[in-house]
């Protein structure tokens, strides 16, 4: 049993790394090359044209752009207001807390394609459709539930004594929350943060539906919609950069803030 | 935790904490689920000028005659079953055997976490392009191996293109429940495998009578998590094969969002959403009951 779990272990990296890698090296190939029947295992002549192309030719730069202020902006307003929720929340009867808590996990039960319409309206009624803020609300919106849920965990470890300490020196509940537990909780401001920035720049559904211009794009509908923009062949070149292109930013979180990622999924599994 | 201090300066103001959450979910959340719901009982078309003629339950029982609905459910319903199976029978396997991958380096786990963090979206033209018939390292491996002697329309046949999305969601969403077993796992307590080695159990009473026991929570989390994420799947089969070939592979979002956005017919479209988050509902409470509930007499 351990013996064949070991095993899957090792067989499990190579599979998740391997379509990656296959399309690192794609992307490095020339049009010509990509065409070959059997595809050659390591490009012949590496070249990067692939990546110009998206960059220059075709508006990548635009949809990295865009991802990136609609995922930063929706992150910090998520953990804003998330964490001022959750203050509340680590600091009231815990009959409140776990009525609260409760419809918060009901909320997140719904599939977003529930919302997908009436939000629509509302965006379109805003005028924010094509515009970053009809989409980084929703997504803030759409990551509260699991941020407060993980702060609230967290404001709660934080000795109560802490505070009192600072009612004395004369804080009020706003100023001991920015000068005290803000800071005391840094990490899991991070973490939370960092969640809700993968989860918007991964967002497909809504984002395909309230952005369609081309310089409104993200980039995971810029790529996922990519082979569309082509009649006769599927550019498999400039797909796999564009795989490569979009998903680096997300590796090189995950490689950075590897351990607090497995830390903060496992916290709120404990509860 | 002790209640805040009765005295404290701005008291009255507390309700304020909770203001930017409340006015953020009650519009983006809370809203679209009361106005979905509004729909479904209406008709609600191009032809009626967007205005909503209330018809009561016809949408639902459109539904119920609607052959193609009918399909799309029964695809969903074998997708997410076979792909939850499926993952959750490795992520299993994977957490008891996780030892080395808790002492694993940094960067190895960073690439194990990988598959997981990729937008699905983008995840589906990854895999499509494995499974091209023409061009894809599928092929070319299989062929190369002399498994196969022509190469495969993966996405083309009914059975080969369903088989590829449960391939691709597997290789996904694995990480995420192996992470949640995980957990689980290092949540029990060591003296309790003591106990059962001194009574002469083997590996199999130490996993039948400690470690699944104290799992039941984790896996409550993970299979109700995962069952709502695959039963309302939407980018992975939209962007891989669009449904195809011929709604082979068409899960209820997909349609659902065919109606709103293509044919237009917000009441119909409303409906079906509807009838997703009903099956959902009885499914959550039924693995509540089964798994939960024995947890609480349990412990």
């Amino acid at each position: 049993m351990r013996a064949l779990s070991k095993t899957l272990i090792v067989a499990f990296r190579v599979l998740a790394v391997a379509p990656i890698a296959w399309h690192v090296v794609s992307s490095l190939k020339s049009p010509h090359e990509l065409a070959r029947i059997p595809p050659t295992l390591w490009p012949r002549d590496a070249t990067l044209d692939n990546y110009r192309e998206l960059f220059t030719r075709r508006s990548f730069g635009r949809y990295y752009a865009n991802s990136f202020v609609i995922a930063a902006l929706s992150s910090l307003l998520c953990v804003s207001a998330a964490s001022l929720a959750a203050y509340g929340l680590a600091r009231t009867r815990a009959s409140i807390r776990g009525i609260i808590t409760a419809s918060l996990l009901m909320v997140a039960f719904f599939p977003p394609i529930v919302l997908l319409f009436p939000l629509y309206e509302l965006v379109r009624a805003a005028g924010l459709v094509n515009h970053p803020w009809g989409l980084i609300l929703p997504y803030s919106a759409l990551n509260l539930p699991l941020s407060i849920w993980f702060l609230t965990g967290y404001f709660g470890q934080i000795p109560y004594e802490i505070e009192e300490a600072a009612a004395v020196d004369g804080l009020s509940r706003l100023q001991t929350f920015m000068k005290i537990i803000l800071p005391l909780s840094a990490p899991a401001l991070a973490t939370t943060g960092m969640l809700a920035f993968i989860f918007a720049w991964n967002e497909f559904m809504f984002a395909l539906t309230f952005m369609n211009l081309e310089s409104a794009k993200t980039i995971t509908v810029g790529v996922a919609t990519l082979s569309g923009a082509f009649t006769y062949e599927i550019p498999w070149g400039l797909l796999a950069a564009g795989v490569v292109a979009s998903s680096f930013p997300l590796i090189l979180l995950v490689t950075v803030f590897q351990r607090r990622i497995v830390a903060g999924l496992t916290a709120g599994a404990g509860k | 935790m002790r209640n805040p201090n009765q005295k404290r300066p701005g008291r009255g103001l507390e309700a304020l904490f909770y203001l930017p959450a409340a006015v953020l979910l009650v519009l983006v959340v809370v809203y679209p689920i009361v106005r979905t719901t509004f729909f479904s009982f209406t008709r609600t078309t191009l032809d009626t000028g967007f205005q909503s003629e209330f018809v009561g339950v016809q949408n639902y029982l459109r539904l119920v005659s609607d052959s193609r609905f009918h399909t799309t459910l029964w695809v969903t319903t074998s997708f997410t079953v076979i792909s939850v199976a499926l993952e959750f029978a490795l992520g299993l396997l994977l957490a008891l055997g996780a030892d080395s991958f808790v002492r694993g380096r940094g960067l190895i786990r960073a690439f194990f976490l990988a598959p997981w963090t990729l937008p699905t979206a983008i995840i589906a033209v990854l895999w499509a392009w494995i499974f091209n018939d023409q061009y894809g390292v599928l092929n070319a491996l299989l062929t190369k191996a002399h498994i196969v002697q022509t190469p495969i329309a993966w996405l083309a046949t009914p059975t080969s293109a369903m088989a590829s999305i449960i391939i691709a969601d597997v290789w996904k969403t694995t990480p995420f429940v192996f992470l949640v077993l995980l957990a689980g796992i290092q949540n029990v307590p060591r003296e309790l495998y003591e106990a059962v080695e001194i009574d002469g159990g083997g590996a199999w009473a130490k996993f039948r009578h400690v470690t699944w026991p104290f799992l039941l929570p984790f896996v409550f989390i993970s299979l109700v998590f995962r069952l709502i994420q695959s039963f309302a799947i939407f980018d992975l089969v939209y962007v891989m094969t669009g449904g195809g070939p011929g709604g082979a592979t068409e899960t209820v979002s997909v349609y659902a969002y065919q109606t709103y956005m293509r044919y237009l017919d917000i009441g119909y479209a409303s409906a079906q959403v509807g009838a997703v988050v009903i099956i959902l509902a009885v499914t959550t409470y039924v693995l509540y009951r089964l798994l939960l509930r024995r947890y609480a007499r349990l412990v």
